[in-house]
């Protein structure tokens, strides 16, 4: 059977539409099969953008913050370095007042409000410069609530992310941090890191989908009962005009860290 | 033929040398992996009950996609229930689903990894149960 260049072409262009329809189609179909396999617990929490209120009011002393930090770091088995500082892994920590809010610093501004332990996390901000310049997409935000997401699978540790962060949220794991880890005190439900990969807060990503509020939170609110005050972090959704969230920053005065940066964090202070 | 017997000597040696690896490992196979499923958690089960995620077959050949799957879907989409062929819900969890039952990495997941000279890298994070007497 003899061909001319023109039926050759014509057989040619037909033949590659039909067959990247056809993987296209297949594809569609793939996905279709996937999704129905997989749910969210009905039980989780969700919110279209998540946020936290710290109220400094609540937190004057160690024996207030630290049962925060503690609960977090025991829960997502966060290492405990302590020979060098610049190792140091941390999700939450305690910083003064001219690390938190630089640019705003006073000397005659009263002296408690300089040596106020101010609860730091990462800020799940909405607009989040550790995803920008993450070349694998390991830190990513989740469309479905905000939260500035690390997948550990992913990282290759270049630390772009950490050059990236203006609020110092991430820590590197310049070590195996498994000796770092209290084994009496480790969560078996929870994994480690491993050296070589950034960590930082989740937001309790994990205890969300099974219904739980943040470690964190849970902690505070336990605090408070016991000193019969109100807890001194809030929780909720920042899209909801009725969540608690809004109702305070519709009533009080709240700061954010290094708004001009035009990142949007999403955690607010009352101070 | 020149030198016929130091060419056949030679022959001799490299033929034996090559094949050396053959002989002194004898017949001796390397036993067959036996990956163990009577951990005293899957024996609680009541015996109707007794079945992974999915059939013992698609387990085998596809346990390593089906890992990476879940992986997407919880750390990526934050989508955490797999509903299996049977119906059955289950929490998408290595650690919290799939070591529950076989809490015995060393028999289990070691017994084929070694065998196959695999090493996947889940444990440098993920916690593995603790077995007693270990």
């Amino acid at each position: 059977m003899s061909m001319n260049r023109r039926e050759f072409i014509k057989i040619a262009g037909l033949s590659s539409i039909l067959g990247i329809g056809g993987v296209t189609g297949v594809t569609a179909l793939k996905n279709s099969v996937e999704a129905s396999q997989v749910s969210k617990n009905p039980e989780a929490l969700t919110a279209k953008r998540w946020a936290m209120v710290v109220d400094m009011s609540k937190f004057a002393s160690e024996e207030d913050f630290q049962p925060c930090i503690d609960a977090c770091h025991r829960v997502h088995n966060v290492p405990h370095v302590t020979d060098n500082p610049k190792h140091e892994v941390k999700w939450m920590w305690p910083e003064t007042y001219e690390h938190a809010f630089p640019g705003n610093e006073d000397e005659y501004r009263a002296e408690k409000y300089q040596h106020m332990p101010f609860l730091m996390l990462c800020n799940h901000c909405e607009n989040p410069p550790c995803v920008r310049v993450c070349p694998t997409q390991a830190t990513f935000k989740r469309k479905s609530d905000g939260i500035v997401m690390m997948d550990m699978h992913r990282c290759i540790g270049c630390r772009f992310c950490m050059a990236g962060c203006p609020y110092g949220a991430r820590s590197f794991n310049y070590k195996n941090p498994r000796p770092f880890i209290d084994e009496s005190k480790e969560n078996p439900e929870f994994p480690t890191r491993m050296k070589g990969v950034v960590e930082k807060c989740t937001l309790c990503y994990e205890r969300l989908a099974k219904g739980l509020e943040p470690a964190c939170v849970e902690a505070a609110k336990e605090v408070a009962v016991k000193k019969g005050t109100t807890p001194g972090l809030i929780f909720g959704d920042l899209e909801d005009p009725a969540s608690e969230v809004r109702k305070i920053l519709s009533e009080r005065f709240t700061i954010r860290r290094k708004p001009e940066l035009g990142t949007s964090p999403s955690v607010y202070y009352i101070i | 033929m020149y030198n016929g017997g130091k060419i056949l000597l030679g022959l001799i040696i490299f033929i034996s040398l090559v094949t050396a690896p053959f002989w002194l490992s004898g017949k001796q196979a390397t036993a067959k992996p036996d990956p163990k499923i009577d951990t005293p958690e899957i024996l609680k089960l009541p015996e109707s009950d007794r079945q992974c995620v999915e059939s013992k077959a698609y387990m085998k050949k596809e346990h390593m996609k089906m890992l990476n799957e879940w992986r997407d879907w919880v750390v990526r989409d934050g989508v955490t229930v797999y509903t299996s062929t049977t119906g059955k819900q289950y929490t998408m969890s290595l650690q919290n689903t799939c070591m529950k039952c076989h809490s015995n990495k060393k028999n289990f997941c070691d017994e084929c990894h070694n065998y196959a000279a695999v090493s996947p890298y889940c444990w440098t994070c993920h916690l593995e149960p603790k077995e007693k007497g270990l």
